[in-house]
């Protein structure tokens, strides 16, 4: 089908290759998403004001040293909503991006060492799963199951693996065919041994960064999904609830509606530039 | 054109492969949408049900029959044009997509009439220049846009132009259209926030396209040769490009289905995809069904479309 899968790195060159510094841009985007990622977990406490605090005075008000960031459609303090959001937007992600990349690359190992109609089966039902659109399939499996945390991170999640199988399956079977691994086999290693210490080493940094990448897609749909109302439920609200909650203060210009977007964009760029800046990863397009 | 028979064997197996997958699609939709616990008639009664209205409602239904039955009248129901009836406002749903769907498809041909020149002048010239400033800069931006949400640029838009320039009206209403003024007021931004993200994949598929005939050894004899750098791209690179570009075209401008979802809701454009945010978020299932229905095969155009472009482009399987 359609989807490309990136050349195959070759193990023996990739190692062979000099380690490069991480570049400037690449510093700072990892810089970046290690600072959301930190705020996920700390952010709901260094929040300066309480979920419920709300002041009649102050809906959508201009930034200003009581309000660092505008305040939202009932006055609440945005800094503090961007801080409670946090986990939702960060930790979701990541915990979807979790089960599309593990699973994707579990199976992809196994469908890899098994081979045969196991193989074939697994690869087919991803073909077709890769044919809808995640956005869609998003949208259908919130239309049937409703829309919770647990249910968000499985279906993004679920909608992400076909992907993560397709790069990792194309990497375990060059992988296989490559000498060391042969000769593992011929010295009788178990099935473990050879997956964990000979295949997975050497296929590493083309799965971390399709993981990368696989994150800031995953943030994407999640904010889009919020943003329509479908992702994470009020009381709780990620970026994309926030984004959504707060658009009739566009009129206004109030800060509050860009304020989370641009949020979403730092996270999203930053992983963006931390994977271009990885050494070794092939610019696409160069 | 004249095609080797094998070309056209290929050809032949490529559309049966979409239609098969297509099949599949649907029992993927139909399975997850209709097979799960809580059917449309528990939907209906909710607090009034008992146990004999629902036992009613569900042989009216035929919800009493088993899950292949249902998906056998579903599927036949759908290929005969009969999409069932919304829970919603009991209204044929082939009637509601009706009214909607040449909406949608206006705001796609605009966006794909806008895009595809931007992207492809964008695309072939930052590939005749690669490396340069202009190069980077493209590279840079294309790389932003894609990794920002298309909320973002369209709040952004709607602030600039609705809010602080007053030029444009922030939704989108193109019921009474007379002249082109008109026109360009309801569509400029729904088809700006579009182009954005396509353009930027457009560009970043066609560079690579065309940077690819650019390297190769046919253009390196004429290059040493002394053929001039434009004349190169414009009369070696390109034709060559051409189905490698088509390719690209397509597979972009499947962005679409993703992008409408969100560009049609927030400027309460009345398409389909808004009808689905809709139906998905009251959980009307025959709406959900058939407007996934109509996306997926949208989609599966599109990508038989890109797949069948670089089919056609490979010179071996012309005579």
């Amino acid at each position: 089908m359609t989807t490309s899968v990136p050349p195959p790195i070759v193990p023996a060159q990739a190692r062979r290759k000099p380690h490069r510094r991480l570049s400037i841009a690449g510093t700072a985007g990892a810089a970046v998403v290690g600072f959301w990622v930190l705020m996920a977990a700390l952010g709901p406490w260094l929040a300066p004001d309480d979920v419920g605090s709300m002041n009649g005075d102050a809906v959508f008000a201009p930034i200003s040293a009581q309000y660092p960031l505008g305040a939202d459609f009932l006055g609440r303090d945005m800094l503090s909503r961007i801080l409670q959001g946090a986990p939702y937007t960060v930790g979701v992600a990541l915990a979807a991006v979790l089960v599309a990349s593990i699973g994707g690359t579990a199976l992809a190992l196994f469908a890899a060492a098994r081979g045969g109609w196991f193989d074939s089966v697994v690869s087919r039902i991803v073909d077709i799963q890769l044919s809808i659109p995640t956005k869609l399939l998003a949208l259908i499996m919130v239309a049937a199951f409703g829309s919770s945390v647990p249910v968000l991170v499985l279906t993004i999640g679920i909608g992400y693996l076909p992907g993560a199988f397709r790069i990792a399956r194309s990497l375990a079977v060059n992988v296989q065919a490559m000498e060391y691994v042969q000769a593992a086999r011929a010295r009788g290693e178990g099935l473990a041994y050879i997956t964990f210490h000979e295949m997975l080493p050497n296929m590493l940094r083309p799965v971390l960064a399709d993981f990368g990448l696989r994150f800031l897609f995953i943030v994407l749909l999640l904010s889009g999904l919020s943003f329509l109302g479908l992702g994470v439920q009020p009381p709780d609200a990620d970026w994309g609830s926030l984004v959504r909650e707060n658009i009739i203060g566009l009129s206004e210009g109030s800060p509050a509606v860009i304020v989370p977007a641009i949020a979403i964009a730092t996270l999203t760029i930053g992983v963006n530039m931390a994977i271009d800046g990885f050494a070794g990863r092939k610019r696409r397009g160069a | 054109m004249i095609l080797k028979s094998d070309a056209i064997r290929l050809i032949a197996i490529r559309i049966g492969v979409g239609l098969l997958t297509l099949f599949a699609v649907s029992v993927v939709v139909f399975a997850i949408t209709s097979l799960l616990p809580g059917d449309a008639a528990q939907a209906m009664l909710g607090q009034e049900s008992t146990p004999e209205l629902l036992a009613a409602l569900r042989t009216k239904f035929g919800l009493d029959q088993p899950g292949y039955v249902r998906y056998a009248r579903w599927l036949g129901g759908m290929l005969l044009g009969d999409l069932g009836h919304a829970l919603a406002n009991d209204l044929p749903v082939a009637q509601l997509i009706g009214a909607r769907l040449p909406n949608s498809l206006m705001l796609a041909a605009a966006t794909a009439a806008v895009s595809v020149p931007v992207a492809l002048i964008i695309g072939v010239t930052s590939a005749m220049f690669r490396g340069s400033l202009y190069d980077r800069m493209v590279n840079m931006a294309t790389v932003w846009v894609v990794s920002v949400p298309e909320f973002l640029i369209a709040t952004v838009a709607v602030l600039i132009f609705a809010v602080k320039l007053h030029w444009l009206a922030a939704l989108s209403r193109p019921d009474d259209i007379a002249t082109l003024g008109q026109f360009i007021r309801v569509y400029a931004m729904p088809v700006l926030t579009l182009c954005c993200v396509i353009v930027a994949q457009m560009a970043r598929m066609t560079r690579a396209a065309v940077i690819d005939q650019l390297t190769s050894s046919y253009i390196e004899m004429a290059r040493l040769k002394g053929v001039r750098p434009v004349r190169m791209v414009l009369t070696h690179a390109l034709p060559n490009a051409v189905g490698p570009i088509a390719n690209a075209v397509a597979l972009s401008l499947s962005y679409l289905i993703g992008g409408v979802i969100i560009v049609e809701s927030i400027f309460n454009y009345p398409g389909i995809a808004s009808l689905m945010v809709d139906s998905v978020t009251v959980r009307d299932m025959p709406v959900v069904q058939a407007c996934a229905m109509l996306f997926c095969a949208g989609y599966l155009v599109l990508l038989t479309v890109a797949d069948l472009a670089a089919i056609l482009s490979n010179p071996r399987l012309r005579k």
